[in-house]
């Protein structure tokens, strides 16, 4: 019951809710606010009437709104925005701020007001300055006019009604003034509907136009994705080092150490029976292994060589431990992000493995070098080639890797060989 | 043999002197940083020092860096030098005077307790160590250069001879006769365009030819 009957009862109470009555306020308001670029639309239409189609007073109706818009678009902006906080709790987001905003902020006034006519968001507010905003108020205007005097003409037909076609304010026909008093209830009903709509369209009007536009959205967006992948990445790298660090400074230490006492016991302890000389042996070859295989551990998470001495160091030291004979070419004269150092390291760290694992090939060749902002690596090899990204997960991983900063990955790999791998990486992010 | 020992990990230093201790050695001093090497050495007038290369304060080279002090004032002191990892620049630093009495290992190294008390004692007396990862990584290094002429087995024997081992050394690690590796030598000196003259000699050159190319200065 209360289902149907809510909505009606909502329908007939609409010129007396609150609501209605408020947004009649914020489009007085909000008119008012429109009376100054509505005005500048205006005033240049006085010329004609001094000096009718005078071409200066052509050019002043064309140029005075855009000056207007122009010179006094973000200020109008922020009054609005501003207002329609206080008034109506209402949030127009702000358009970003941009590098582009930044530079042209301490420009001298006429290069900014040039930046400014060139920016979009310039025009976008004229927009709505000039034409979406007057518009909806206006509309709002108009049906607040028709709401109030149809409650001022109903009130005034009612003793008309009442009193008979002779009461002495009204000399009316009682069926005419039946019916007039009808269109004014309907009117009284209708337009708080109206009022409430031009509010809703202006605001929609003003988060659209004075808000961010979608491409500056989807920039800010783009932003922030890259800030916070550079972070997510940066923090891995970050994480990996402590560990390095920790293994380092922690077991590595005291398997060395541990190394080192069981190979003293072994070259002193000669008179020891022969079963424990073996044990004794025995656990000494293991503490070497396990050496071996934490070091190989720790190389794997992040090399110290790359920290303290840079890609050429470390890369040498890749190349070296490869079981195919590699050159080496390192030419970046300066240290590149601790981050694209890492993943130019493991990128050729896992090329390397690749051309050991798959490539067949008996020589192979390595050339880092600092293009401009970017760090080029190329990784040939004189193998059987058919590499596939589409299919080896190994090269699926060096695409990540490119990936996760931004860098780009190619491989060129026809059936037969040979093989080369180009990877690009930006230095700055 | 009197020598200085300069590590800063605590566990470490005192494993090395231990280890120096029982084997003969007399360790002068043990000490945690670089500074402390100098006092050390100018002190104890040792013949050998033991350095680590990453040392406070700022744990990078202060290691090498005193290596090379202790080299140019004290030329008579032989130094090894622990590292944790590769880095052929430090090995060019420390061989760019001269190749005699020097060493560079890898800290892990020191677990074979005796390949790295038989590095010492030739460091000691005179000769080289490099650690066969140093030989390895300047294999891999600049074009174009009289050594690309080497054959695989010639750059092996090279790369022993930089490691310091003696012909008969060499032989017996790759399993040929003295006389194969004396053939081999004879044929780097040639394509090296090393003059004929007294073999020691011609062998310090030959590995001071293979290490020039680690390093960019020269």
């Amino acid at each position: 019951m209360n289902t149907v009957l809510a909505p009606i009862g909502r329908f007939l109470l609409a010129p007396w809710r609150g609501q209605a009555w408020r947004d009649l306020w914020f489009v007085i308001l909000s008119s008012a606010l429109s009376l100054l670029p509505l005005g500048l639309i205006g005033l240049p239409w006085a010329f004609f009437a001094v000096a009718p189609i005078y071409l200066p007073s052509i050019l002043a109706c064309a140029f005075l709104p855009l000056l207007a818009a122009v010179l006094l678009g973000p200020q109008l902006t922020t009054l609005r925005r501003s207002a329609y906080y206080e008034i109506r709790g209402a949030q127009i987001p702000r358009a970003p701020h941009t590098a582009r905003d930044a530079a042209s902020a301490d420009a001298p006034f006429l290069p900014r007001m040039r930046a400014r006519l060139r920016h979009p968001r310039t025009w976008r507010q004229a927009c709505y300055h000039l034409i979406a905003g007057p518009a909806a108020n206006l509309v709002g205007m108009i049906a607040g006019t028709m709401w109030v005097c149809g409650l001022i003409c109903f009130g005034w037909l009612v003793p008309a009604i009442a009193f008979g076609p002779n009461w002495k304010w009204l000399s009316m026909a009682t069926s005419l003034a039946l019916w007039s008093a009808l269109v004014c209830l309907v009117v009284v009903y209708l337009a708080p509907w109206l009022v409430m709509a031009s509010v809703r369209w202006d605001l929609k009007f003003a988060t659209d136009l004075l808000g961010p536009s979608r491409a500056e959205r989807l920039a800010h967006r783009v932003t922030d994705l890259t800030e916070s992948r550079a972070a997510v990445v940066d923090a891995a790298d970050a994480e990996r080092r402590r560990i390095e660090r920790d293994l380092h400074d922690g077991a590595q230490q005291r398997l060395v150490s541990l190394a080192m006492n069981l190979g003293l016991a072994r070259a002193t302890l000669k008179d020891l029976p022969e079963d424990a000389r073996t044990a004794l042996a025995e656990a000494h070859e293991e503490a070497k292994e396990a050496l071996g295989e934490l070091r190989n551990l720790v190389r794997g998470l992040h090399p110290v060589v790359l920290e303290d001495r840079g890609l050429d160091a470390a890369l040498s030291g890749i190349a070296a431990r490869s079981p195919v004979p590699v050159r080496l070419a390192v030419d970046v004269p300066r240290r590149v992000p601790p981050t694209v150092e890492a993943v130019a390291y493991f990128m050729v760290s896992e090329a390397l493995a690749n051309v050991a694992k798959h490539a067949q090939a008996s020589a192979a060749r390595v050339d880092v070098w600092l293009d401009g902002a970017l760090l080029r690596l190329s990784v040939a090899d004189d193998g059987i080639g058919g590499a596939d990204a589409a299919r080896g997960s190994g090269l699926t991983g060096l695409a990540q890797r490119a990936a996760s900063v931004d860098g780009g990955f190619e491989i060129v790999s026809p059936v037969g060989g040979p093989t080369t791998i180009m990877v690009e990486l930006p230095c700055e992010l | 043999m009197r020598t200085v020992i300069a590590e800063d990990s605590v566990l470490l230093r005192t494993g090395l002197t231990k280890l120096l201790e029982t084997t003969g050695f007399e360790v002068a001093a043990a000490v945690d940083d670089a500074a402390g090497l100098l006092a050390a050495v100018e002190r104890h007038r040792p013949e050998l020092v033991i350095a680590d290369v990453r040392m406070p304060p700022t744990f990078t080279d202060e290691g090498i860096r005193a290596a090379l002090v202790v080299r140019r004032q004290w030329p008579e002191v032989a130094i090894m030098v622990l590292s944790q990892y590769v880095e052929e620049r430090y090995a060019a630093d420390l061989l760019s005077t001269s190749t005699t009495g020097v060493g560079y290992l890898l800290k892990d190294r020191v677990a074979d307790v005796d390949v790295f008390l038989e590095s010492l004692r030739r460091v000691a007396a005179g000769g080289t160590a490099l650690d066969p990862e140093v030989v390895a990584q300047l294999l891999v290094r600049r074009q174009n250069t009289p050594l690309d002429r080497l054959t695989g087995r010639e750059r092996q024997v090279l790369g022993l001879m930089a490691e310091g081992r003696s012909n008969a050394g060499i032989a017996e690690k790759l399993v040929v006769s003295e006389s194969a590796v004396a053939k081999h030598i004879n044929s780097i000196f040639t394509k090296l365009g090393l003059p004929a003259s007294e073999g020691d000699h011609r062998r310090v050159l030959a590995v001071l030819r293979f290490l020039e190319r680690a390093s960019p200065t020269v």
